[in-house]
């Protein structure tokens, strides 16, 4: 590479510039988002926008706060006490910190956790858990929402023959695949996926990256990754995380082959994290 | 040298497992042994006699009330009681306390909850000497056992099922009716075991609530005399070993009719936890 490190930088500014005018629309604005956990901060300013119908990875060290910015998306921080939260984070119109309907948000946004979290119960009553607290009871339509959510997760070949039997039972991949069927039922707009091929094997998490590429169609998807070829894989922009800032936020491509950062770089060619 | 020292210890840990169960087969053998000659269907299900000859049913019908009493009352409110800790109320200060006065109240001799019993039960909300003052002499003593083994077995349900049904859109109250309560069943149920074992093998405290009287109770209010402080009198008064080992052997069926079904309902309400 002969370029100098401003000549890339005008490249990037060209190519950034040509795609805001093909660019999507924006699903989520997030503006100067402080988060503490008690007296010490793990957010500072964070300002992004999330395109709708695209993957969005977060990538960046252990530690740099990009779990728990995802987790502010769905207000799961909530579930700690110490957590203090300022800025605004806007999804449809919407600054969710100030409606206080959470239930509402976190059936519009929906999570795949790092874990498989299946609940000791058969597949059909993981699947259809969400629906029945939202208080649907239709047999007919239970059955519907099951079987889509579980073709949306291309799981459905493998199961079909099983709904009954407890879902702990399936391997670790299916029981992810069926997580994210879970989510899918309740049929949201936003999918956070909080590192969720960390605890599979490769084939697996192949499985896992092949299924939300095809899922980009219908929801806009958030995935926080340690692996930097799976964030280059799926995603379509990529955030870098470091010390609970954003440090750069770009197209995946761009990211990955000439960050305007000389930290993005060092990262993402592996130099340290 | 290692070896050796690895044998040692291996006798030592079967020499352990030996002593307590052949405590236990000596205790249960010799009971079985000095009582199983009075055991007899006019002997269980037969009215008491002064005289000696008559059988023990009022004691087991008064036995039976005490443990359902004590249980339909120490249940809903342990289970609510820790529910609340646990899930609901901040961990602070209040609740620590709160945890430590339930950790001491276990500790607590089963004669002094009797004497609070006597004075508080029968004599100031004048219930007299009576079933359901033993039976609320009781649920104190058992709450606090209730209360901590929920605790413990909610304690036990893994952060992520909780996260993984609030996520889905689900209110507090239904993520805990029907998540976080049924994968803590188990454990609950052998607290209620536990319970119903304190319940059954308690007697200092009864003697001083439900009295001695040796006849089938007309009601709640009567008072009354539990298989435990018949077993007591009997040796007490008579010293009629014999008698006292065939209450013995009720007793235990008793226990272990009540573990079985325990054991039995806890599975089928397990059904989905496979």
């Amino acid at each position: 590479m002969n370029t100098t490190f401003v000549e890339r930088k005008q490249i990037t500014e060209e190519i950034t510039a040509d795609n805001t005018q093909l660019s999507k629309q924006t699903k989520i604005s997030v503006k100067d988002l402080n988060l503490f956990y008690g007296d010490k901060q793990a957010l500072y300013d964070v300002s992004i926008n999330i395109k709708e119908k695209e993957v969005t990875a977060l990538i960046g060290p252990s530690g740099c706060g990009k779990s728990t910015f995802l987790r502010t998306l769905n207000r799961m921080n909530d579930l700690i006490d110490s957590v203090k939260i300022n800025g605004e984070i806007i999804i449809d119109g919407d600054d969710i910190y100030r409606s206080n309907d959470v239930i509402k948000l976190r059936t519009k946004v929906g999570m795949v956790f790092q874990k498989p979290n299946l609940f000791p119960m058969s597949i059909y009553d993981n699947v259809a858990y969400g629906p029945r607290m939202q208080g649907i009871k239709n047999k007919s339509k239970l059955n519907k929402i099951v079987e889509e959510s579980l073709r949306g997760a291309a799981i459905w070949d493998e199961v079909k023959d099983r709904l009954k039997s407890s879902a702990l039972g399936l391997s670790g991949g299916q029981q992810q695949r069926v997580c994210i069927a879970r989510a899918i039922a309740m049929k949201p707009d936003i999918i956070l996926m909080d590192e969720p091929t960390s605890a599979l094997d490769p084939i697996s998490t192949l499985k896992v990256e092949e299924l939300i590429t095809t899922m980009k169609n219908d929801y806009t998807i958030v995935i926080v990754t340690h692996n930097m070829q799976q964030a280059a894989r799926v995603s379509d922009r990529t955030a870098f995380f470091l010390s609970g800032e954003i440090i750069e936020f770009d197209e995946t491509s761009k990211i990955f082959s000439m960050p305007n950062d000389q930290r993005t770089e060092d990262y993402v060619t592996g130099r340290f994290g | 040298m290692r070896k050796l020292k690895d044998n040692l210890l291996l006798t030592l840990l079967w020499f352990a497992a030996f002593l307590t169960v052949a405590v236990l087969v000596t205790i249960v053998g010799y009971i079985f042994y000095k009582g199983m000659g009075l055991i007899s269907f006019n002997f269980i299900f037969g009215d008491y006699s002064p005289s000696g000859d008559g059988g023990i049913w009022p004691m087991v019908v008064t036995t039976i009330y005490t443990i359902a009493i004590s249980l339909i009352i120490a249940t809903p409110v342990g289970i609510l009681a820790a529910v609340y800790l646990q899930e609901y109320a901040k961990q602070g200060k209040l609740v620590r306390l709160i945890r430590f006065a339930t950790e001491s109240l276990t500790g607590i001799p089963s004669i002094i909850y009797g004497l609070f019993g006597a004075v508080f039960f029968v004599t100031t909300l004048k219930l007299g000497m009576s079933i359901i003052s033993a039976s609320l002499t009781l649920t104190i003593i058992v709450l606090p056992v209730i209360i901590r083994t929920t605790e413990e077995s909610l304690k036990t349900v893994p952060r992520t099922y909780r996260e993984g049904s609030l996520a889905l859109g689900t209110t507090k109250l239904q993520t805990l009716y029907k998540v976080i309560l049924p994968s803590a069943m188990p454990g609950i149920l052998s607290g209620l075991i536990l319970s119903m074992g304190r319940i059954i093998g308690e007697s200092a405290a009864i003697f001083l609530t439900a009295g001695t009287v040796a006849a089938m109770p007309s009601s709640i209010f009567s008072s009354a005399r539990t298989l435990t402080v018949h077993s007591f009198l009997v040796t007490q008064e008579a010293g009629d070993i014999e008698l006292a080992a065939a209450i013995g052997i009720v007793l235990i069926v008793i226990i272990l009719i009540l573990n079985f079904s325990a054991t039995f309902i806890s599975k089928k309400l397990n059904k989905a936890d496979y």
